[in-house]
C-alpha cells in the first residue's frame, strides 16, 4: 500500500513539473525572454511575442488548470486515493 | 434620467443585492464564519476569488496603466493571473486536505511551532493591511466620481456595508456577495468593452477585435496594433508592442516584477483562504481553474480596452482645436482627470511624451480663453499640452462608445463591487488572525464558540475601522505599498508553504529562518528605494521585482538550516504525507 501511493505521489510530481514547464516556457520564454524575436512573427494583427504576453500566455494559464485536474481525478481514482 | 439618477439607482440596487445575501447567508457557528461551512460548490467558489481577486485597481486603473505602458503592462497581466497556477498545482489541494481555517494555522501546526505561528500571523496581517489600505480609498474614490459625495463620506458609507455584510455572515457572506459582486463587474466591465470594439473594428469581442484592422476613420484597413505602433513612434513614445526600449523596464526586471507577482499571488493569505472553503480536495482544484477563468475574462479584455482607449485618445485629440473636442473630454475636464494647457497659443491640442506640467494638476476656478480648464502648475519645456490620468481609460470608454447613462451608472457600481470584494476578504484574515490564531490557538482554547464567534465580529469591526482610517487618510505612499505586499507574500508565505507540503525535511528552524530572512531583506530594500530614494542595487531590479530574490534567499536559507538541524518529528511527517492524498479531507475543522 505504502509501494503505491510512492508512486502516485511520484506521478503527480512528474505530471506537476511537466505543466509548471509549460507554464514557465509560455510565459517567461515565449512573453519575456523570446519575445522580440517572436514578435517578426504575425498571428493576425498581433506580433507574436507581444500575443503571448498579453494574451496567450493567460489562456495556456486556465488550460493548464483544467488539464491537471482532469489528470488527478484520474490518478486519484487509480491509485484509489480518492475522496 | 440623468448619469446622476441612474448612479442612485444602480448602487442602491446592488448594495441592496449584498445586504440581503448577508442576512441570508448570516452564521451561527465559528465553521461557517471563517471557512463558510466548507461547502462552496467550486464554481461559485471561482467566482468569489475571482472578485475578490480583482479589485478597484483592477477594475478601473489596470487598462489605463497597460494603455500607457504598451508591452511593458504585460508584467500585471501575466503577474496577475499566472500565480494561479501555482496555487492549483502547488499548495490548494494540499492546504484543503489539511483542512484548518487561515494560513497561520498551517504554519504554526507544520512546523509544530507557536512561534512560526506568531511570525506567521503578523505577516497575514501586515501583508493584508497594507494591501485593505489602498482598497477603502478606491471605494472612496469611486463614490466621489459618481455619485457627487464626498471621498470620506464614500469611504464612511463604504466600511458601514462591509461591516454588516462581513460581519453577519463571516466568510460565508462575503463569500456568497462576492459571487454577486463578481457578476456585477464583470458585466460591468464587458458592456463599454464590446461596444468600443465593435465601434472600432467591428468586432464585438475585445480579444478579437484587439487584433483586427480599424473599420473607421483614416487609419482604417490598417491593423490596429501596427497604427498604435506608428502613432506612438511620431509622437515621441516607443512602438506600443516594443519591448524592453531604452528607458523602459529592462528584460531582468520585466522578468522579477512578473515573478515576483506570480508567486507573490500564491502567498497572499486572503487568496489561500479562499480553498479552505470549498467541499473537497477535487473541488480545491476546479475552484482554482474556474477563478482563473473568470479572472481571465476581465483580464484579456484589459489588454484590449488598453489599445482601443490608446488609439481613440491620440486621433480624436491630437492636433484636433480644443474647440472641436469631442463631449467627453470636456466633461471629464471639470473632474480634473484631464487637462489641456496651450503651450503654442494655436487653439489644437498636441500630444506627445513627457509630462505637461510640473507636478500634480491643481485647478483654478476661472475658464481660461478657449473655455478650458486652467491649472495652476508651472508648464513643462516639453511639447505636450495634454494632462491624462490613466484611470479615464475605463471611466470614459462607455461616453466614447456612445453609449446611454445607465451604462456609465453600472460602471460605477462595478468599481465598487471590485473594490468592496476586496476589501472584505483581507478584513476577514485580519480579523481571523487575532481572533483565531492568536487569541483561540495560542492563548485560550477552552473559549466556546459563541465567545469565539462575537471576538470574530468584534475583530472584523475593529479591521473596518483601521481600514477606513486609512482610507480617509492614506498613507502618501498607498500605491508602493501594494508592491510590498506582494514582495512580502512572495518571500515569506510562499518557500515555506511550498516547501512544508514536497519536502518532509523541511523544519521549524529552517521554516522560521527562512521568513525572517526573506521579510527582513525584501523589506530592507523596498524601503531603500522607495522611500529613501536609494538607487537600486542589486543588478537594477526594482522593488517591484525585489520579492523574487527574496524568495530565494528564503528558500536557501530555510533548506540550509533545515538541513543542519533536527529532523521534523515523526507526527509531522505522517501529516504531510496525510496531506498528499486526498481521501480523508472531511470539512474543515479546527481543533
Amino acid at each position: 500500500m505504502k509501494k503505491s501511493l510512492e508512486e502516485y505521489w511520484r506521478k503527480n510530481l512528474t505530471f506537476m513539473t511537466v505543466l509548471l514547464v509549460i507554464w514557465a516556457v509560455v510565459s517567461y520564454g515565449f512573453g519575456i525572454i523570446f519575445v522580440k524575436p517572436l514578435n517578426a512573427f504575425h498571428i493576425g494583427g498581433f506580433p507574436l511575442g507581444f500575443w503571448f504576453a498579453q494574451q496567450g500566455s493567460i489562456y495556456v494559464f486556465v488550460a493548464l488548470i483544467f488539464i491537471y485536474y482532469v489528470y488527478m481525478n484520474r490518478l486519484d481514482r487509480k491509485y484509489d486515493v480518492h475522496e | 434620467m440623468s448619469i446622476l439618477t441612474w448612479t442612485y439607482i444602480m448602487v442602491g440596487l446592488t448594495f441592496g443585492l449584498y445586504l440581503t445575501i448577508a442576512w441570508i447567508s448570516r452564521v451561527r457557528d465559528t465553521k461557517g464564519f471563517y471557512v463558510a461551512g466548507g461547502g462552496v460548490p467550486a464554481i461559485a467558489n471561482g467566482m468569489a476569488t475571482a472578485a475578490d481577486w480583482m479589485s478597484a485597481a483592477s477594475f478601473i486603473s489596470m487598462a489605463g496603466l497597460i494603455s500607457f505602458l504598451g508591452y511593458t503592462g504585460s508584467i500585471y497581466l501575466m503577474g496577475w493571473t499566472g500565480g494561479y497556477v501555482l496555487l492549483a498545482l502547488l499548495l490548494a489541494p494540499y492546504l484543503r486536505k489539511f483542512g484548518k481555517y487561515t494560513v497561520p494555522d498551517f504554519v504554526g501546526d507544520r512546523y509544530y511551532s507557536d512561534t512560526a505561528r506568531v511570525v506567521a500571523l503578523i505577516c497575514a496581517i501586515f501583508v493584508s493591511l497594507t494591501y485593505v489600505a489602498g482598497q477603502m480609498r478606491g471605494v472612496g474614490i469611486v463614490f466621489s466620481r459618481f455619485l457627487e459625495v464626498d471621498v470620506n463620506t464614500g469611504v464612511l458609507i463604504g466600511m458601514a456595508i462591509v461591516f454588516v455584510y462581513a460581519g453577519l455572515g463571516g466568510m460565508k457572506g462575503i463569500t456568497w456577495t462576492q459571487v454577486a459582486q463578481y457578476s456585477v463587474l464583470i458585466v460591468a466591465y464587458l458592456i463599454p468593452a464590446v461596444a468600443i470594439s465593435s465601434k472600432i473594428t467591428g468586432i464585438p469581442i475585445p480579444q478579437l477585435g484587439f487584433g483586427s484592422q480599424l473599420t473607421v476613420g483614416h487609419d482604417a484597413g490598417k491593423y490596429l496594433l501596427d497604427t498604435l505602433d506608428a502613432l506612438n513612434k511620431d509622437l515621441g513614445f516607443a512602438e506600443y508592442t516594443a519591448a524592453f526600449v531604452p528607458g523602459a523596464k529592462s528584460m531582468l526586471d520585466v522578468f522579477c516584477i512578473t515573478l515576483a507577482l506570480m508567486v507573490g499571488t500564491a502567498g497572499l493569505p486572503h487568496v489561500i483562504i479562499r480553498f479552505y472553503t470549498v467541499p473537497s480536495v477535487r473541488a480545491a482544484r476546479l475552484s482554482a481553474g474556474y477563478a482563473l477563468l473568470f479572472i481571465a475574462i476581465l483580464y484579456t479584455t484589459a489588454p484590449a480596452v488598453a489599445s482601443f482607449a490608446r488609439y481613440n485618445m491620440i486621433d480624436t485629440l491630437n492636433n484636433t482645436a480644443y474647440q472641436q473636442a469631442p463631449s467627453w473630454f470636456k466633461n471629464w475636464e471639470k473632474t480634473g482627470l484631464v487637462a489641456w494647457v496651450d503651450k503654442n497659443n494655436d487653439g489644437m491640442i498636441q500630444y506627445s511624451s513627457g509630462a505637461p506640467v510640473e507636478g500634480k494638476p491643481s485647478f483654478v476656478d476661472t475658464p481660461g480663453p478657449l473655455g478650458q480648464r486652467m491649472m495652476t502648475n508651472t508648464p513643462t519645456s516639453n511639447a505636450n499640452e495634454l494632462f491624462i490620468d490613466r484611470d479615464i481609460m475605463v471611466l470614459a470608454n462607455p461616453e466614447i462608445a456612445g453609449l446611454p447613462a445607465w451604462v456609465i451608472a453600472l460602471v460605477a457600481a462595478g468599481g465598487l463591487a471590485a473594490a468592496l470584494s476586496t476589501a472584505s476578504g483581507l478584513l476577514l484574515v485580519i480579523a481571523s488572525s487575532i481572533s483565531h490564531d492568536l487569541y483561540y490557538r495560542m492563548i485560550n482554547r477552552k473559549a466556546t464558540e459563541q465567545q469565539r464567534l462575537l471576538l470574530g465580529r468584534i475583530m472584523i469591526g475593529v479591521a473596518v475601522c483601521v481600514a477606513g482610517y486609512f482610507g480617509i487618510h492614506p498613507p502618501g505612499f498607498v500605491a508602493q505599498v501594494v508592491a510590498f505586499a506582494f514582495g512580502l507574500a512572495a518571500s515569506s508565505f510562499f518557500p515555506i508553504i511550498v516547501l512544508g507540503i514536497f519536502s518532509k525535511r523541511t523544519n521549524r528552524e529552517g521554516a522560521i529562518c527562512g521568513m525572517a530572512a526573506g521579510i527582513i531583506f525584501t523589506a530592507f530594500y523596498i524601503i531603500q528605494v522607495k522611500f529613501m530614494n536609494v538607487q537600486p542595487w542589486l543588478l537594477g531590479i526594482s522593488a517591484e521585482g525585489i520579492g523574487t530574490v527574496g524568495m530565494l534567499v528564503n528558500f536557501a536559507v530555510t533548506m540550509t538550516v533545515s538541513s543542519v538541524t533536527k529532523a521534523p518529528p515523526r507526527e509531522i511527517q505522517d501529516l504531510v504525507d496525510s496531506v498528499r492524498t486526498p481521501r480523508g479531507a472531511g470539512a474543515a475543522v479546527d481543533h
